[in-house]
């Protein structure tokens, strides 16, 4: 259902299958402990496995960014798929997270979205 | 060709994903594109949430969902016994929640409104909510 991975000052989590009230509240937790772990700043969402997300996805993603800017980190989201990005777009999430293709533009200085 | 289906569930966050599955199974038969079929599924999702999470305050409940289905428009409500919305206008509000500290969104309504047709809501105090949403699918 998760993965991590630490790149730099950046937490790559890798989220997997539905995300829903119960997926969002079990992720939340584990997230939130792996960061404080690996001591990162930024977090980066891999949504590349994501098969649906409702409106607790995006509460659970802005909840992280509360805590992540709280440290001066920013909070990334890429790959999402044309179903997951229209709850994405319809939430506005891309004003306060920044949205990327892919891993690559996440991660390096290609530009974002909302750029 | 019409139908209609009732189904009633525990008001638990493991059954938003049955509920999910079983609209989604009961929509198919008219043919729906993927994308509506997720917006149905999506709405369901948000609907059977606020009733867990808000109609019953995660206490113990039964949630409600009927289904009909005429030409090609497919209609849902999904309903529970709980505490009812004080201020439906309010509710309907985007981003508005009454539950911030436990990272709600606020766009259940919102949602719904979008990736449906139309979104009817009745409420009664210490009653309960029951939420009709409609949808034109698999148009020719």
């Amino acid at each position: 259902m998760m993965e991590f991975k630490k790149v730099g000052n950046s937490l790559i989590v890798r989220l997997d299958g539905e995300i829903d009230d119960k997926s969002a509240k079990e992720m939340r937790v584990k997230i939130d402990v792996e960061y404080d772990e690996v001591g990162a700043k930024d977090m980066v969402f891999d949504l590349t496995k994501v098969t649906f997300m409702d409106s607790t996805g995006i509460g659970m993603i802005i909840g992280r960014y509360k805590r992540v800017a709280s440290l001066n980190g920013c909070v990334k989201v890429f790959g999402a798929n044309r179903v997951v990005k229209r709850i994405i777009e319809l939430s506005g999430l891309g004003r306060v997270v920044k949205i990327y293709d892919n891993e690559r533009q996440a991660l390096g200085t290609g530009g974002g979205k909302n750029d | 060709m019409t139908n209609h289906i009732k189904i009633e569930f525990e008001a638990k966050d493991v059954n938003v994903r049955f509920a999910r599955i079983a609209v989604a199974a009961f929509i198919a038969e008219l043919n729906p594109t993927i994308d509506e079929a997720e917006d149905v599924k999506t709405a369901v999702s948000e609907a059977v949430t606020n009733a867990i999470v808000h109609g019953y305050d995660g206490k113990e409940g039964v949630v409600y969902i009927e289904g009909f289905s005429y030409d090609n428009t497919v209609m849902i409500s999904v309903c529970d016994t709980g505490c009812g919305i004080e201020d439906i206008n309010k509710a309907r509000e985007p981003l508005f929640t009454t539950k911030a500290e436990e990272e709600r969104s606020g766009l259940g309504f919102t949602v719904m409104e979008s990736f449906m047709d139309s979104v009817h809501i009745e409420s009664k105090k210490d009653a309960g909510t029951t939420v009709t949403m409609s949808k034109r699918i698999g148009k020719v």
